[in-house]
């Protein structure tokens, strides 16, 4: 094996494996921390999200968010656009998704309502990525501080209209009426039940063929279409792309839409699907979740689909975890996310010197031609 | 008449309470984005700070142990970005969000598995906290008109953190504008190349430059969890790194302007909590989440050019590479 080869296959396989192992490594850390057995913990687990199939549809149901935030970031990376934004996306796509269903009139059919809310998720999601991807492309300003603010924005403007205008007529609780039963995304176990298995029942909703055909979709456009391979190319070096005939400022805004829309889907699987009304902070972690997965899964829509489902596991068993043994919490998810952005992400490279000078050494016999 | 005086000193009053922590953490983050770091982890060095303090405060009992652990704590984690960032060269954003969450998830996870509270630390008492320092010489001077109560209810009656924050803002004029180590930590923000040329480290600089946003962070830190309140409380900093963030970008990286930006900001936060359900005449209620969201429309207003225009330091953002 030449040393490219080499080195390709560190960068491409080993990098990526050893950096997920730190990870691993650092969490196991922390359980020992605060004093409980990662080996004990780990089983609990794992038992909690696929030891029964109620924990089975809870972890895929989890899992459909994170693929639909996981995209999300990863389509904007591929633009070279870090979009931090996407709290904010999805939780205004909520919005798009409850005024579509509300609005309708509720003796509709299912035909009408799942497209037209699916479609305002995917409308106000992109809107609210428009805005700081106009910002950046045409006045400026840098996308990932825009974005930051565009989440307070959201969170504001979402506070205000539960409150003032979508709040169920004498509740206390600032939360939207019920959807009509037509607007409801099938269950998965009903769905089942009408083909004759019975499954216990759970979130699990028809969202996650949703979140399945996304990861095609956005596959097949980033590596088989012209704009996504303008995306791409002007995600490696903007410069070169502009002489490729491409217009960077218009993949900016291509990109970034694409992206918020993605991440409003989230909206679907929570609402139209689980909660069926539309709820405050229901997006709360998945967007920055989206992060920890597109980094994982290096941005391939495979690697998306893994990483979100060990982080959906995560997200069940760790309930399971908080619920069987005391003085743990679910918040042992968000240690691992970190840690998993931290040394996926941040510390990408960190053990590549060592590992180039060990395993792929510059030959100083000539073979390669030592590098002047 | 006299109402209306004391409900704007009431309100001048807490939005200098609001806006010390802004304020330490924006020095902070003056310095790593003068030094050409970009610090997205304003806010997680401070709930890390703001848990650590509260830790050792209610272990140790006394503020200035939590102040100094917490300054430890968010010192290490721009460390770890530095580690990331400089030594490693990676992303500085992704740096910073990593740290953001790692710390949101470990308060809790620590906090749950110490003190058995649901991820609270114990409640903190008197003594173990940074408590309001009456300036002398206020019952007597309180007879004078206007100025009296101005120093009576404004000027005393502060924290000593407080005060420090704003014999802080011109300490880091000083340094930035009019000492050695400030004229490097602008040149490496703006050019780092000639900074390499001259001889000098542009890493060791930039470490330097985290050093200080850790100290001030920690600072920020443990005011929030032990002079402005009196334990930790889950996600406690809410946002206000952010803030501060946003206050740097619209104070363009000056430490005047940004301590103005943040007085502005917490104005705003004081303003939104006095009007809660507050029917003004001829205008009527206005909605508080609308003066919650004034500040981070501000800056994404002014980032964007339409008013002024904030132009960061040339080399934010990029790790620097030596050529060999």
């Amino acid at each position: 094996m030449n040393r490219d080869t080499r080195i390709a296959w560190i960068n491409g396989l080993l990098l990526p494996f050893l950096n997920v192992l730190t990870a691993f490594v650092a969490t196991a850390v922390v359980f020992l921390l605060i004093d409980v057995n990662p080996i004990e913990a780990a089983e609990v687990l794992l038992y909690g999200s696929f030891g029964y199939e109620e924990g089975i549809g809870y972890t895929i149901y989890y899992t459909t968010n994170f693929i639909f935030t996981g995209l999300a970031v990863a389509v904007a990376f591929h633009a070279g656009l870090f979009n931090i934004g996407g709290e904010g996306q999805a939780y205004v796509g909520g919005l798009g998704a409850g005024l579509a269903i509300l609005f309708l009139d509720p003796t509709l059919g299912a035909w009408v309502f799942i497209p037209a809310s699916i479609i305002g998720a995917l409308v106000f999601g992109a809107l609210w990525a428009l805005i700081p991807a106009y910002l950046q492309a045409y006045r400026g300003s840098h996308i990932v501080i825009t974005t930051i603010m565009f989440n307070f924005l959201a969170a504001s403007m979402m506070v205000y209209m539960m409150v003032h205008v979508l709040r169920e007529t004498g509740q206390m609780t600032p939360q939207s009426e019920l959807f009509p039963t037509n607007a409801w995304m099938p269950f998965v176990h009903d769905v089942m039940a009408g083909f004759g298995y019975t499954i216990e029942a759970s979130p699990l909703n028809l969202s996650v063929l949703l979140a399945l055909l996304c990861s095609v979709l956005v596959w097949f456009f980033l590596w088989h279409t012209r704009w996504g391979y303008a995306i791409r190319a002007t995600g490696k070096n903007s410069t070169a792309a502009v002489y490729g005939g491409i217009k960077p400022k218009r993949i900016i805004i291509v990109a970034m839409c694409i992206s918020g829309a993605l991440a409003g889907l989230v909206s679907v699987n929570e609402l139209v699907g689980y909660q069926h009304r539309l709820i405050m902070d229901f997006h709360l972690g998945y967007g920055f979740g989206g992060i920890a997965v597109a980094l994982m899964g290096r941005n391939h829509p495979l690697g998306i689909i893994v990483a979100a489902l060990l982080f959906g596991t995560l997200y069940q068993g760790g309930a399971e975890l908080a619920f069987e043994m005391s003085g743990i919490s679910r918040d042992i998810v968000v240690v691992m996310q970190g840690l998993v952005i931290l040394f996926c992400g941040a510390l990408e490279y960190m053990y590549r010197p060592w590992l180039v000078r060990n395993l792929a050494p510059v030959n100083t016999q000539g073979e390669l031609g030592a590098t002047p | 008449m006299n109402d209306i005086f004391l409900t704007v000193l009431l309100t001048l009053d807490a939005t200098i309470r609001v806006s010390t922590p802004l304020i330490f953490a924006a020095m902070a983050g003056l310095f790593a984005e003068r030094s050409g770091v970009v610090d997205i982890g304003l806010e997680g060095k401070m709930l890390a700070g703001a848990f650590a303090a509260a830790s050792v405060a209610s272990i140790v009992g006394s503020p200035w142990a939590g102040l100094g652990i917490a300054i430890l704590v968010s010192t290490s984690l721009a460390m770890l970005h530095g580690f990331a960032t400089i030594t490693h060269r990676g992303d500085q954003i992704v740096s910073g969000v990593a740290i953001n969450i790692l710390v949101a998830g470990l308060t809790i996870i620590l906090g749950l598995a110490w003190f058995h509270q649901g991820g609270l630390t114990p409640a903190l008492s008197n003594e173990s906290r940074f408590l309001s320092i009456t300036l002398p010489f206020v019952e007597q001077l309180a007879l004078i008109p206007v100025l009296g109560p101005i120093y009576k209810e404004l000027i005393s009656g502060h924290n000593i953190l407080v005060y420090l924050a704003f014999v802080v803002v011109p300490m880091v004029w000083w340094v930035v504008y009019r000492t050695r180590f400030g004229l490097r930590l602008r040149a490496v923000g703006e050019n780092p190349k000639a900074v390499d040329t001259a001889g000098l480290s542009v890493i060791k600089l930039r470490y330097k430059a985290l050093i200080v946003g850790g100290v001030l962070c920690g600072i920020a830190g443990a005011y929030i969890s032990t002079a402005h309140n009196a334990q930790f409380t889950r996600d406690m900093t809410a946002g206000q790194g952010y803030i501060a963030l946003a206050a740097l970008i619209f104070g363009k990286w000056r430490p005047l302007t940004v301590m103005l930006a943040c007085l502005l900001f917490g104005f705003l936060d004081a303003v939104a909590v006095r009007l809660q359900g507050v029917s003004i005449p001829g205008i009527g209620e206005i909605p508080v989440q609308f003066i919650e969201a004034t500040p981070y429309l501000l800056t994404v207003i002014l980032l964007a050019g339409f008013i002024g225009r904030a132009i960061p330091p040339k080399a934010v953002g990029t790790a620097y590479v030596k050529e060999r």
